[in-house]
């Protein structure tokens, strides 16, 4: 069906004419609004099925890229729009374009001023983030990478809470750092190999040394992109800052960003350097696992304790990454995928009650169960989830990557795994502090549980969580080829390069011998 | 024949300074309530003739004047952008001009004097030619500098313009005077011979060639020669700023690129620390000093000195690629930087204009359209993708990489995520802030049409960026013969 189309430019450039739809809208506030709404909601849901026949579409037993598109560009440069989608890509792919009908229906009734620009910046949004995950040429990847920041800045700091021009601020500045070295690593890496296109550039083979500057110039843009301690300061202020929809698609998308760049750039394209800089990647991951979570035991905000639950979310995925074997990594990206969904969930939890209470303070709660059963029932499942509960898809990817760690390195298995017994404190302690207890706050009394549009937000998600928690293999099996190619040829480099330690001491024994 | 073959290079000049003179007359006899708009759209019609001449003699070097003159595809192309900018300044001033009681047909006239000498300055082909071409450009510019007679300002900014400059352009003259006492010569083809033969150049001939980088960086307004530029870019009537801000500054850096480029190409180990210096300091105060501004205008002008700072780097690297780089750079630093300055001219308040950036609180609801329009210049100027303004820097740090000046990209991307500061400081002001006092609604088409155009061209780069980069580097490959 979809050797037809260009079917990853069209799920990529489809919310964009959307956008550009609702952009010509005209009339009374009120109607612009309302067309908006639905206009944004039918463009992301048409997306979402374009998307889907990519998965149906999808050949499982192939570890290259598929659904190829390729055309001229910048030819004086060499650089190409090309487009492509493996096994690593594929998921995210799905994930964005599934996530932002539900931020459309999230924000129906939060966002009440300026609706149609809100949806634009959304469909943009979209846009930027599919053909990030498409995007199979570095300059081409580095435009839809950074293209991001200008929807997201507009998104917290118009519709985002009394902080939001800080947090607007810290979130661009902080991450606009990152990325502009790793431009610089992109522009070394086009003349060592005169092409920016990611398939050449993986099979490449740069230098040891060069490898080193390559890996921490891509390491400082995706570091804060994940967020790895110490640079993950921006994530609890934006989050805190953000619209709800926004927190839902920074957790659930953009966070992945960082985890998918070190898949695809930094481990095939300096497999030498990540061998290298594997320890320190181990070091700040379980650092950021225990820190945060013990962090996020303290928070007395509830989006600013899911923020922290996030980054040590994501310090597991980065020691499964960096694990470098087959279940390890597979499990990395199932975890990035369960953390996407679940942690927009637990977002969208707590827009539930912000829209209602107006307060994100979890001592405002209280006894919620009496009132809001199947809130309750909701929130505990994506609070299971996050846990990792077997049954849950929070289970398999955590599960994963433990197995892998632990043949790697049992030291920081077993700390990976202290962290996620502090994230079952937090969550249930959590839990208990909002759902349990005596109904006692006033303003509850009246509280109403979930209507027919959250429902509508709510189910897709649960079912999600479910089916990637019960039947994984239809998660695993995409997944599965691209990642043994990925591991295959990194061990293949480290055997036949000559390794960075290696060439290190070399020039330091020289260094000493002058 | 012969007559003709000396001076048809110089067509265009020829053309619009003869177009400039009869305008002249034209305004003198016309009536006067008339003049300034007969004038002017005369004017837009004698820079588009000397635009397309300018295109028509085509991408070939021709010398011309025994030596003092040259055309090549690098002069066609820089030409095309100032007559660029002179045109859509002459377009979006008229309005302006009109209401703040400064409409006289002078305005337009001395605008293409100033253009003619601008067109001269980047044809130079000699260290005399290349004086004329700058003086008649700055003593035009001092007179528009301070054009709004009445007010102290722009006063103060004509005269303060005119003393600096006048100062630089001295030390230029000084610098030119040490060059040929040294090395026998003002024929740029004679001194390239003779420095590339003597790599060894004379202490005479770098003291000379320092004073003539000072000077030209005066020029350019670069750090630490920038004094002048947010007083006069304060005070000046807002369309002469924008017009400085461009045409002068795109004329400046081609003279600039042709000179060290050209003739003194052979003592590159000499001058290229000095340009890496002030490529630095420009980028760094550009990015710092502009942080603090509550006038618009003059923010605009630390960030053009900060944009000028990155365009050098293609100057300090002195590849085919690094001109490429300026050139990419400068075509694009046009479209958003007259973009910006539509927005800064349609900034009225009962009438009156206004420059303070808190002005342009709540910008973003009442004027959702202008709003979004500075949105982009203001991303673009950032150097955000997939805006135009990312593919100028992209350039100029793709020709630094590829020469190994690594520091002065690192210190380049440093100071361009510094100065992306105050560029989403004004997106902030316009969307986040609600506004206390809301700015008066109509613009005049022109400057909204300009405004359009500029928008678009900054949005859709991306798509067809061939045209430009292709253009830009055969102009550069014309640098580098052989």
């Amino acid at each position: 069906m979809t050797e037809f189309w260009p079917a990853l430019s069209m799920a990529t450039f489809f919310p964009l004419i959307g956008a550009i739809g609702i952009l010509t809208i005209r009339g009374t506030e009120e109607e612009v609004a309302r067309n908006a709404r639905w206009t944004a909601l039918w463009v992301s849901l048409i997306t979402f099925i374009i998307s889907l026949f990519l998965w149906i579409d999808f050949d499982a037993s192939q570890a290259g890229f598929q659904f190829v598109e390729r055309n001229d560009w910048m030819p004086e440069l060499n650089i190409t729009y090309h487009m492509g989608i493996d096994g690593i890509s594929m998921f995210f792919v799905l994930l964005s374009t599934f996530l932002t009908p539900i931020c459309v229906l999230a924000s129906w009734e939060a966002i009440k001023t300026n609706v149609k620009e809100y949806m634009i910046s959304f469909l943009i949004l979209e846009t930027m983030m599919v053909g990030m995950f498409c995007a199979l040429d570095f300059v081409l990847f580095y435009i839809f990478f950074e293209g991001v920041l200008i929807p997201m800045f507009l998104i917290i700091g118009v519709w985002g809470g009394p902080r939001r021009v800080y947090a607007a601020f810290k979130f661009f500045l902080y991450t606009l750092l990152g990325s502009v070295l790793m431009l610089l690593a992109i522009l070394t890496m086009y003349f060592e190999a005169n092409t920016t296109d990611i398939p050449t550039l993986m099979g490449f083979g740069f230098s040891a040394d060069l490898q080193i500057w390559l890996w921490l110039a891509c390491f400082a843009s995706f570091a804060v992109k994940v967020p790895m301690w110490p640079v993950h300061t921006w994530l609890p202020d934006a989050h805190v800052e953000a619209p709800t929809a926004g927190s839902v698609i920074l957790a659930g998308v953009l966070l992945k960003m960082g985890a998918y760049g070190f898949l695809r750039f930094s481990i095939p394209m300096m497999p030498l350097a990540s061998e290298f800089f594997t320890p320190l990647i181990f070091t700040l991951s379980i650092i950021a696992v225990i820190y945060t979570s013990l962090v996020a035991l303290a928070q007395e905000d509830m989006k600013k304790l899911i923020a922290y639950s996030s980054v040590a979310h994501m310090g597991i995925v980065t020691v499964g990454v960096f694990a470098m074997n087959q279940q390890a990594v597979q499990g990395a990206i199932v975890q990035m995928l369960s953390h996407g969904v679940v942690s927009a969930a637990l977002f969208l939890c707590v827009g539930v009650v912000y829209d209602r209470i107006h307060s994100r303070d979890i001592s405002s709660y209280g006894g919620l169960v009496n009132r809001m059963p199947k809130y309750s029932l909701v929130f505990m499942l994506f609070m299971l989830a996050s846990i990792g509960l077997p049954g849950t898809s929070g289970f398999v990817g955590e599960f994963l990557v433990l197995v892998g760690l632990f043949q790697v390195n049992t030291l920081v298995a077993t700390l990976a795994a202290t962290g996620m017994f502090l994230g079952v404190a937090y969550m249930l302690y959590l839990y208990r502090r909002v759902i349990f207890g005596k109904l006692t706050k006033e303003e509850l009394f009246t509280i109403l549980d979930l209507d027919r549009r959250e429902i509508a937000i709510f189910a897709p998600l649960v079912l999600v969580v479910l089916w990637m928690g019960i039947f994984p293999n239809s998660f695993l099996d995409p997944i599965d080829a691209s990642v043994a190619r990925l591991i295959e040829n990194y061990h293949f480099a480290l055997a036949t390069g000559e390794g960075v330690s290696d060439v290190l001491s070399a020039t330091l024994l020289a260094g000493a011998q002058r | 024949m012969t007559v003709l073959s000396e001076i048809l290079p110089a067509a265009p000049e020829i053309f619009l300074a003869i177009a400039t003179m009869i305008l002249m007359m034209i305004g003198v006899f016309a009536s006067q309530e008339r003049a300034m708009r007969i004038v002017s759209s005369l004017a837009v019609l004698a820079i588009l003739v000397t635009m397309g001449i300018s295109v028509l003699q085509g991408q070939t070097t021709l010398i011309a004047f025994n030596g003092l003159f040259v055309i090549n595809a690098f002069t066609v192309f820089t030409k095309v952008l100032v007559l660029l900018g002179s045109l859509l300044t002459l377009i979006i001033s008229q309005d302006y001009a009109r209401r703040e009681h400064m409409a006289q047909f002078e305005f337009p006239i001395l605008i293409l004097f100033a253009t003619v000498g601008m067109m001269m300055m980047i044809s130079a082909n000699d260290l005399i030619s290349l004086y004329l071409g700058i003086e008649l450009q700055s003593l035009s510019l001092y007179v528009i500098a301070a054009f709004q007679r009445d007010t102290v300002r722009s006063s103060e900014a004509g005269l303060k313009y005119f003393v600096l400059g006048a100062l630089s352009s001295g030390m230029l003259l000084y610098g030119c005077s040490l060059i040929y006492g040294f090395a026998g010569t003002t024929q740029f083809a004679q001194l390239t011979e003779t420095f590339h033969e003597n790599g060894e150049a004379s202490l005479g001939v770098v003291v000379g060639v320092v004073f003539l980088t000072t000077g030209l960086a005066f020029k350019v307004s670069a750090v630490p020669f920038h004094m002048w530029t947010p007083d006069v870019y304060e005070g000046a009537p807002t369309p002469v700023t924008a017009f400085f801000s461009v045409a002068p500054k795109i004329a400046a850096i081609a003279l600039f690129v042709r000179t060290m480029i050209g003739p003194l190409n052979g003592l590159v180990a000499d001058w290229q620390q000095i340009i890496i210096a002030i490529s630095i300091a420009s980028m760094t105060l550009g990015a710092l000093a502009a942080i603090a501004q509550s006038n618009i205008k003059r923010l605009m002008a630390y960030s053009s000195i900060g944009h000028v700072g990155y365009a050098l780097i293609g100057l300090a690297v002195g590849t085919e690629a690094g001109v490429h780089g300026i050139l990419v750079y400068m075509s694009i630093y046009l479209a958003m930087n007259i973009g910006t300055f539509t927005c800064i001219l349609s900034m009225r308040r009962n009438g009156q204009a206004v420059e303070g950036i808190e002005d342009l609180a709540g910008f973003g609801k009442t004027h959702p359209r202008m709003a979004f329009a500075m949105l982009v210049f203001m991303f673009s100027m950032a150097g955000i993708p997939p805006l135009a303004g990312f593919f100028g820097k992209l350039y100029v740090f793709l020709a630094a990489i590829q020469s190994g000046l690594f520091t002065l990209a690192i210190i380049g991307v440093v100071t361009s995520v510094i100065g992306a500061y105050y560029y989403l400081r004004i997106i902030k002001i316009m969307y986040f802030d609600e506004s206390v006092e809301t700015l008066d609604r109509q613009t005049a088409r022109p400057v909204g049409f300009v405004m359009a155009i500029a928008a678009f061209v900054t949005i859709f780069f991306i798509i067809w960026p061939t045209p430009v980069i292709n253009s830009a580097a055969v102009a550069a490959a014309a640098l580098f013969p052989g």
